[in-house]
């Protein structure tokens, strides 16, 4: 009895493992076929059988995406763009969420469902009048103005994480410093800001990869090819070299890195801003 | 859960101007960017939108929502969309529930398995779109091999991307892939918030692996289950960088769905009116599918808790 049980205990944890790793290799073998593909060169790039380790290995795509592609100065815009956005629209949300976490004032209520009101509307719904108004505002074919509206797009859902991580801190925190004759901002920049420094990590790159991955809005105001970021950039090399696939791939390799990167040291803050996200529910 | 919680004396309540200074910059920024818009695009959808500069801006009242309700291409967009939702959201809920189960205890290796699955979510939908549309090629793609070559399961390379059925399946295939690591990761977090103390309560009481499953575990998650749903939903009608990068809504405009149809009615055919009308409709459309949604899943809250 004692031994079938643990016969059947075994062969349930085999059974788990066997379905995890083949879930596990369905999602990473696109991957390790991209990267595989950027190291081959466009003669062989449609080899039968495939090859997951190329027989003749090249760098020329990474070469040759790096110089002759300007693949460098889309990758420094992407950087400089996805940078500044998450900075601003870290330190504008926080102070939302300070003077919701921390005040009663009037037109409360009202900020805060237009907030929710932004959080749930689809953001290519607005795609059309959003470009009107950049237009207006001379901001086409500008790097301000993707800055401009990705800090815009992130701000409701950081408010409210934030918020929620702000009316944790104790409000004696602040009466002590009060005591001292400290006013609002200094407890807020002094005080809230660096005790929320796990919070605004998650934040921080959720913010960030959200930029660095944007796609519909870089395309529809950024004509100009200096100004591009990675994502168009890819895209273009697609129709624009008879597809060479090796190309492609060698410059999605080189934004998806720093991505997997983050991911793989922040994974707790991850992990912690899908709770919360799962919690507005 | 998101009302106000009081905070009691600690809030002082003669703030006068200081929160909104704090709120100024920010919600400022929302105000002109986000919800000034909403607006305008209602406005622009019922006008004829002239886009060039002299060019006439004539209202047109409801006449774009009526050159919708007769026009084809928007009804298969919608359709497209439709089907890309029935097919990506119980499969993204089913394999997402799934992994989680089995991740649930503390085995080993769960922090590695839990990232490889997650690592598609955080990767961009240029990316996956491209690596997609490149494992799907006809002659010598990589699925193409398995199908033809290895398996022999097709007695030739099937053209995936060349008419509008197989073309919804590929971009439904690279959704449910994209999506399994989130809803994955949600009902983790859930799953974890479900006492030990139930489901061994169920297991003394004779109850087998499913139906403690069903009877215990789905209950418990049942208001995570169901934001997963709406959220899934409100997804897959959006969707919009897949289509429009695989297939750009082609051949002929058979596999548009609703959104690259916006897109290119605006942004190609620069006709911004009609592609307000798309937008504000779909929105509409969503809306109306959440709404429905909410209620249902609430009264079954309010069921399980009675």
């Amino acid at each position: 009895m004692i031994v079938g049980s643990k016969k059947r205990r075994i062969t349930f944890r085999a059974a788990r493992y066997v379905t995890l790793i083949v879930g596990a290799t369905i999602m990473i073998i696109p991957f390790l076929y991209l990267f595989a593909t950027s190291f081959k060169p466009q003669l062989y790039l449609f080899e039968i059988p495939p090859q997951f380790i190329p027989k003749h290995p090249t760098l020329s795509n990474y070469t040759d995406a790096w110089t002759s592609n300007s693949f460098g100065h889309y990758f420094a815009n992407s950087v400089f763009v996805s940078l500044v956005s998450t900075v601003i629209a870290a330190l504008l949300s926080a102070m939302m969420a300070y003077a919701f976490a921390r005040f009663n004032f009037k037109g409360q209520n009202l900020m805060f469902w237009l907030l929710l009101v932004g959080l749930m509307v689809p953001g290519m719904m607005l795609l059309i009048p959003q470009y009107l108004l950049a237009n207006q505002l001379h901001l086409i074919n500008s790097l301000v103005g993707l800055i401009l509206f990705y800090v815009a797009t992130n701000l409701a859902f950081n408010t409210f994480l934030l918020r929620g991580f702000f009316e944790e801190i104790p409000w004696e925190l602040e009466e002590a410093m009060i005591m001292d004759g400290a006013g609002p901002f200094r407890r807020f920049w002094k005080l809230i800001l660096p005790l929320s420094r796990p919070a605004l990590a998650t934040v921080g790159i959720f913010t960030f990869l959200a930029c660095w991955d944007e796609y519909v809005w870089a395309l529809t105001i950024i004509n100009d090819p200096d100004k591009r970021t990675l994502p168009i950039a890819i895209s273009i090399f697609q129709g624009q070299h008879l597809t060479n696939w090796g190309l492609v791939f060698a410059a999605s390799t080189i934004a998806i890195v720093p991505v997997i990167v983050v991911f793989a040291l922040f994974q707790r803050q991850f992990i912690h801003g899908l709770s919360a996200d799962a919690l507005k529910g | 859960m998101l009302a106000n919680v009081p905070h009691g004396p600690s809030k002082p309540s003669k703030a006068g101007f200081v929160p909104y200074l704090f709120l100024a910059p920010g919600f400022l920024l929302f105000l002109l960017t986000i919800i000034y818009p909403i607006f305008r695009a209602l406005q622009i959808s019922f006008y004829n939108w002239g886009v060039f500069p002299g060019s006439p801006t004539t209202f047109v009242g409801l006449h774009q929502y009526v050159r919708e309700m007769h026009d084809p291409v928007f009804w298969r967009a919608l359709e497209n969309a439709a089907v890309y939702m029935v097919f990506t959201v119980p499969l993204q809920i089913v394999f997402g529930l799934s992994v989680a189960m089995l991740l649930v205890r503390k085995i080993p290796g769960r922090g590695l398995f839990r990232a490889l699955f997650y690592i598609p979510v955080v990767t961009s939908w240029v990316v996956v779109s491209l690596l997609f549309k490149f494992l799907f090629s006809t002659d010598a793609g990589f699925v193409n091999w398995i199908l033809h070559n290895l398996l022999h399961l097709s007695s030739h390379n099937i053209g995936w991307l060349d008419t509008r059925w197989p073309s919804m399946i590929t971009i439904g295939i690279l959704g449910v892939w994209k999506g399994v690591g989130w809803s994955m990761l949600i009902f983790l977090a859930a799953l974890m918030g479900v006492p030990d103390s139930l489901t061994e309560a169920a297991a003394i009481d004779g109850a087998g692996p499913w139906r403690s499953f069903f009877s215990v575990t789905l209950p418990s998650i049942r208001l995570t289950l169901s934001f997963v749903t709406i959220m899934l939903v409100i997804g897959s009608l959006n969707v919009f960088t897949s289509a429009f990068i695989m297939t750009g809504g082609g051949p002929q405009q058979q596999t548009e769905v609703v959104l690259s149809y916006m897109y290119h009615q605006a942004f190609q055919f620069l006709d911004f009116g009609y592609g307000s009308a798309l937008a504000f409709t779909l929105a509409i459309i969503v809306f109306a599918i959440s709404f429905v949604q909410m209620r249902l899943f609430r009264g079954g809250v309010t069921r399980v808790v009675r």
